[in-house]
């Protein structure tokens, strides 16, 4: 690692990106933590599409307290992951499932009837757009680029290189 | 090592973006959640929780149903006797549904301590219905009211049947001894609800009125809004109906077994004037004056009742109406189209500003059965709006006085509610028709508690059923039904006579128009 002159190559967008989705996660775990009132029962009762009666089901007691503290639980481990770069690939992971599970809540299919969306959306919506935006963080590391993973490589190495 | 400075830029840099997310998403919510709390902290109100009604005790109450028409076989499911019929089609309808709940619903329902002993109806094949409602021991049929209070065999009556028949079988059951619930508009003559009244005093059995509302749990925290002068002085409520479909302009089914031998149409007709029989007039008499009173007896007591129960405003000093016969033009005489301006010139919810600048409030009734949009209750106050129904909802009011700091702060916005009080929020429900999403809507239908959905027709005969043996104070006895019967009368006069009907506090009268005979008006077609 020497020159000081680096070019902006998709590694940094990738690095950009999984930064901008760790910010997203995170502040939304963080609302969430500290409002006291919040809950997914809206966002659950309301659900449409096939999966309609597993996420009628989770809206009600005893799943929904569990459904509402694993839901901050998971945002706030996929932003802090993503964020500072450290164990990005299950940040990753968790990421993608928590954005299928939201697509499939209120999937944006023509024949269903859209509540409370911002845009217009035809199969494909953002959830959709920002859970493959995960796919591509999971198979592209960049913890070495930028993260406490750059740290912890580097140790690594520096043992390893000490020990022969 | 090897360590530059760039290395720990890139290996440290994440933590300084996760701490301005963090302190960004934890500040704003928890100043949102201080500002809410300061907002609820001023504001002090108390939800209502449902009042304790002491158990029936002792041997079941025994009761009669007199009328089982629409409203008849809803209290008796109140009561908690069904029909077979309605419980197939309710059972269809939750498979067609899922969240139609009302088989279900009716059969969680409280067991009281009560036996549906006997059935007057007029209507043989109603009659008959009745009667299999109990399958172990069928209901006794009694042919007249008198027979059923004078046999010894009911405590109590409940009266569902035209309005014209309201007071004279009320009247007959108190002075007899027996109770009596008796539905909406309780008269239909001014000189009868004076009549009414003063059986009911000298009874020692008790009048219920069949406004059920007043069981529901918003209303009474509505009054706590009120009492505590959060919306200020209110110089304006909106109240509406707003209906678009037969059922709701009470074109209601015509029995294909009905005709001169199963009806008897005599006692049907009672005081009213003699025409031969009639089936349109049976089974549709709401749209007739000589048995029922339109808008102004059937809908705007319902509106009246709900405000009295929360401002406890009582009889207006005057009274304005106009309307007409606009969108169902089927040989009705009632108004299809109405609206009522009642003034209570001395009343006020209290004032935030100097002395003697506020007092009184125009109460305005507007009804159109053409359609149905769907307007809420509205109380205008000078330091805050609220929306009524099962559901409350207060905004602030720019020009307040209470809450100018507040607004001035930005801790109050006009535009965001400061208060929001829905006990269904958890209680996902499925509406079937849009006359009882009308009724719904307005709390009308039923309350919450706990999040569960509760009948209140079924709290409000429970109480009545319990004072009969505990005692204690109804919330809907003969003084709040003699304001509500008054008031909808001075409406129907209004509009029939085109002028301004006023009422005398003291003397508790109308004050007379000369020439002009009140009960005549009211009865006559026009």
């Amino acid at each position: 690692m020497s020159g000081s002159k680096t070019r902006w190559e998709l590694k940094h967008s990738i690095v950009l990106m999984r930064i901008l989705i760790g910010w997203h996660f995170l502040y939304e775990g963080v609302i969430k933590l500290y409002n006291p009132d919040w809950t997914s029962f809206g966002y659950l009762a309301s659900a449409q599409g096939p999966f309609k009666p597993v996420f009628l089901a989770i809206s009600q007691e005893p799943f929904l307290v569990w459904a509402d503290n694993l839901n901050w639980m998971a945002l706030m481990f996929v932003g802090i992951t993503l964020t500072l770069g450290v164990f990005e690939k299950w940040g990753a992971g968790v990421g993608i499932f928590l954005l299928a599970l939201y697509y499939l809540a209120h999937p944006p299919f023509p024949w269903l009837e859209q509540v409370n969306v911002e845009g217009s959306y035809w199969f494909v919506n953002k959830n959709l757009i920002e859970l493959v935006a995960c796919l591509i963080v999971l198979q592209h590391p960049t913890a070495q680029i930028f993260g406490l993973g750059n740290i912890w490589n580097r140790n690594k190495s520096l043992n390893k290189s000490e020990a022969q | 090592m090897k360590w530059t400075r760039r290395d720990v830029l890139k290996g440290l840099g994440g933590i300084p973006i996760l701490g301005a997310v963090w302190w960004a998403g934890a500040s704003n919510t928890v100043s949102k959640n201080r500002e809410r709390s300061a907002i609820l902290e001023q504001l002090k109100i108390d939800p209502s929780l449902p009042s304790a009604v002491k158990a029936i005790s002792g041997n079941p109450i025994r009761i009669g149903i007199i009328g089982f028409g629409i409203r008849g076989e809803q209290l008796c499911r109140a009561l908690g006797y069904a029909t077979e019929e309605w419980k197939e089609a309710m059972r269809i309808a939750h498979e067609e549904d899922p969240k139609n709940n009302q088989l279900q619903d009716f059969l969680d329902q409280e067991k009281l301590n009560v036996d549906l002993v006997a059935v007057c109806d007029i209507f043989d094949v109603r009659a008959e219905q009745a009667r299999k409602l109990n399958p172990y021991k069928p209901l006794k049929r009694f042919r007249t009211h008198e027979e059923m209070i004078r046999s010894g065999e009911v405590d109590a009556v409940i009266i569902a049947t035209p309005d014209h028949w309201h007071a004279p079988m009320a009247i007959d059951a108190l002075e007899n001894g027996v109770h009596a619930y008796v539905e909406k508009p309780m008269t239909h003559t001014i000189e009868e609800t004076y009549r009414l009244r003063e059986a009911a005093r000298k009874s020692k059995a008790l009048l219920m009125v069949g406004h059920q509302h007043r069981q529901t749990l918003s209303f009474q925290t509505a009054q706590d809004i009120i009492e505590k002068g959060i919306l200020g002085h209110v110089s304006l409520i909106q109240t509406n109906t707003n209906r678009n479909d037969d059922n709701g302009a009470w074109n209601y089914d015509i029995h294909e077994q009905a005709n001169e031998n199963t009806i008897d149409w005599e006692m049907f007709l009672g005081s009213a004037p003699k025409i031969p029989f009639n089936k349109n007039h049976f089974f549709r008499w709401r749209k007739w004056w000589a048995y029922g009173s339109g808008l102004s007896g059937d809908l705007l007591t319902h509106d009246y009742d709900r405000l009295n129960c929360v401002l406890n405003m009582g009889i207006p000093n005057s009274v304005m109406a106009s309307g007409g016969i606009y969108t169902h033009n089927d040989g009705r005489n009632v108004p299809d189209v109405l609206q009522v301006n009642m003034e209570f010139s001395d009343y006020s919810t209290g004032s935030s500003q100097v002395k003697g600048k506020e007092k009184g409030m125009t109460f305005v009734y507007s009804a159109t059965l053409g359609n149905g949009f769907s307007r809420p209750t509205i109380l205008m106050g000078h330091d805050a709006t609220m929306e009524l129904g099962n559901r409350l909802t207060i905004w602030p009011e720019s020009g307040s006085t209470k809450y100018a700091e507040m607004i001035e702060a930005e801790k109050m916005n006009p535009r965001v509610p400061i208060y929001q009080y829905d006990p269904a929020a958890s209680a996902p429900d499925a509406v079937s028709s849009a006359t009882s999403q009308y009724f719904a809507d307005k709390g009308l239908m039923w309350t919450y508690i706990d999040g569960k959905r509760v009948d209140s027709t079924f709290l409000h005969l429970r109480e009545w059923l319990s004072a009969t043996r505990n005692g204690g104070k109804l919330s809907c006895g003969i003084d709040e039904g003699f304001d509500e019967a008054i008031s909808a009368h001075m409406a129907g006069l209004s509009y029939k006579l085109g002028r301004r009907i006023d009422w005398d506090p003291v003397s508790e009268q109308l004050v007379p128009i000369d020439g002009i005979d009140f009960d005549e008006v009211l009865l006559r077609s026009t």
